[in-house]
């Protein structure tokens, strides 16, 4: 068993970032089924978290939803992450989700990178916001990244520019061994070593 | 279990008024305050130490703290908290053993790093040290107050060679020292090596993460010897504001709470109570909820309330101290019997004299 977080930030409803982030999500579950591995599937719709993210810029924790839904990502075998464009880069929302996310959460996650926007004009933003977001967050980012412009949902392209990005994500996450359960505390505290250790620097 | 405030000294605008106090009433402010804490049967003042507006709390809390000994007769004094990265260690030996003296032993101090990160360089620091600041700088205060003649030498400062700091303790005996963070297993891993006591500052926090921190202190503490994990030295930070009935102390505070420098503008006083310590009611609700602390901390022995931030006005500040006072009161009837302190060690080891 594999579990996949899908962290969606679309603002509509219905929302193409959601339409992607699912066509991305079922190509992953059928690129692992014959790997042998089961796959739990995890939606993180950011749009119901947005006050609960403004209140952890503000307070410096989560709580309720959020902290359930960081703990999702945190744990996950793997990423999918999915933003519409805003201002040439990600939202806002999306932005926050990572930024208040704990030390360390993606270390060696595989993440699959998407976003969707109205014009194709903006589909770099993949390659100059989101890779090195992720690569700062060390997370390990599939080759492929998946942009969707509207005109894309009529182009049997997007199809297969899914499953490229989905195979390879699905190839990571089966390599990968278990995630583990530890957050930044357990992590800062198996890094500590014994006092001795850090009186003698 | 010992009672108490503590202060962050901060200089806000009162929200419902605009008006800001001066550095100068909020300094002679603080001491009102101290001594209104003895008057109502508090045990403890402490004052944080800040060296960046909005904050009046001294730069120097020795200085505040010599004052206020000088004011009152039995209010154990003490810090929340000293910096031990940007002090000199040798300052803080000096320093505090003077006001020891100055005192007759009532004081303790508690170190902690600061998360200001401009402060550490203007005192020739840099914040990405802040640990091994915090370790090095004690390793040689702990010294400096139990030993002569020092020879030191360390990454941080200047070597030492047959250095004393003076005075000496009182009496021989070194302040007793607290070890306080939010979140730094190496602090409380510290606090466990020396058998010193671990401040959780607790408040603006969810309680997990206190939970943590205190149960890793206590395992630790056991670890080194220094007694049972149940017996180790806990302090807790809380933050309440009270009323005789809770829909007042609701209506009173809550201008001041949407708006504080901390958590303002964000979840509502109703979330935030429900998820970290901030106590808003009546005393029989604030003592029901500091009761409650036990259950993940365990049996501790001192707690330290915040009062006077968030620009409320001195009046409301000491009214809120008369209505501390009974609920402290009420507190101490629920105080865990006193445990023998746990110097494990020395009972074996007396009991071996007896045996002989």
């Amino acid at each position: 068993m594999r579990t996949i977080a899908v962290v969606t930030a679309g603002l509509s409803n219905p929302s193409s970032t959601r339409l992607l982030a699912d066509l991305l999500s079922e190509a992953t579950t059928t690129a692992l089924a014959p790997r042998g591995q089961e796959v739990r599937i995890e939606v993180v719709e950011l749009r119901p978290l947005a006050h609960a993210l403004t209140d952890h810029l503000l307070t410096g924790f989560a709580t309720g939803e959020l902290a359930a839904a960081q703990k999702v990502v945190a744990q996950a075998d793997g990423v999918i992450a999915v933003t519409p464009v805003f201002s040439a880069s990600y939202s806002g929302l999306f932005k926050t989700f990572f930024d208040v996310l704990e030390n360390g959460a993606l270390d060696g996650t595989p993440v699959l990178v998407a976003a969707t926007a109205g014009s194709a004009r903006h589909s770099l933003v993949l390659e100059h916001a989101l890779r090195p977001l992720f690569s700062y967050l060390r997370a390990v980012v599939v080759p492929t990244a998946v942009f969707a412009a509207s005109e894309d949902f009529g182009s049997t392209s997007l199809q297969s520019r899914v499953e490229r990005a989905a195979g390879e994500l699905a190839a990571l996450v089966d390599a990968r061994a278990k995630a583990g359960h530890l957050d930044q505390f357990d992590r800062d505290l198996a890094a500590m070593g014994d006092f001795e250790d850090l009186l003698n620097g | 279990m010992e009672y108490g405030i503590f202060t962050v000294g901060d200089v806000t605008a009162d929200p419902t008024t605009g008006r800001t106090p001066s550095e100068h009433e909020r300094i002679k402010n603080t001491v009102t305050i101290a001594m209104k804490a003895e008057e109502v049967g508090l045990d403890v003042f402490a004052t944080g130490e800040h060296h960046n507006p909005p904050f009046a709390a001294p730069a120097s809390p020795p200085v505040l703290l010599a004052h206020i000994a000088a004011k009152t007769d039995h209010i154990k004094l003490s810090t929340s908290t000293t910096l031990i990265t940007t002090n000199d260690p040798v300052r803080i030996a000096e320093d505090y053993a003077y006001l020891q003296h100055l005192a007759d032993g009532r004081m303790d101090l508690m170190l902690g790093r600061g998360n200001t990160g401009p402060v550490y360089p203007w005192f020739g620091r840099d914040i990405r040290d802040g640990i091994a600041l915090a370790i090095e700088n004690y390793a040689l205060l702990h010294r400096l107050w139990r030993e002569e003649n020092v020879d030191w030498q360390g990454t941080f400062r200047a070597p030492l060679q047959g250095f004393t700091s003076t005075p000496r303790p009182l009496d021989g005996t070194p302040p007793f020292v607290w070890h306080g963070s939010i979140r730094s297993p190496e602090i409380a891993e510290q606090a466990a090596y020396y058998g010193d006591g671990f401040f959780s500052n607790h408040i603006f926090w969810p309680a997990e993460h206190t939970a943590r921190m205190v149960d890793l202190y206590r395992r630790r503490f056991e670890h080194y010897g220094h007694g049972r994990a149940e017996d180790a030295i806990v302090g807790l930070g809380g933050q309440v504001y009270l009323a005789k009935n809770s829909q007042d102390a609701i209506r009173e505070f809550r201008p001041y709470f949407d708006v504080a420098p901390v958590y303002g503008h964000g979840p509502s006083l109703e979330e935030y109570m429900a998820t970290t310590p901030l106590s808003v009611g009546s005393p029989a609700e604030v003592v029901e909820k500091t009761l409650g602390f036990k259950e993940y901390a365990g049996n501790y022995q001192r707690q330290l309330f915040l009062v006077d931030h968030s620009g409320l006005p001195v009046d409301t500040v000491l009214h809120q101290l008369d209505l501390l006072g009974e609920v402290v009161a009420e507190l101490r009837t629920h105080d865990a019997p006193v445990a023998a302190p746990a110097p494990v060690v020395e009972l074996v080891e007396a009991s071996e004299g007896v045996a002989q």
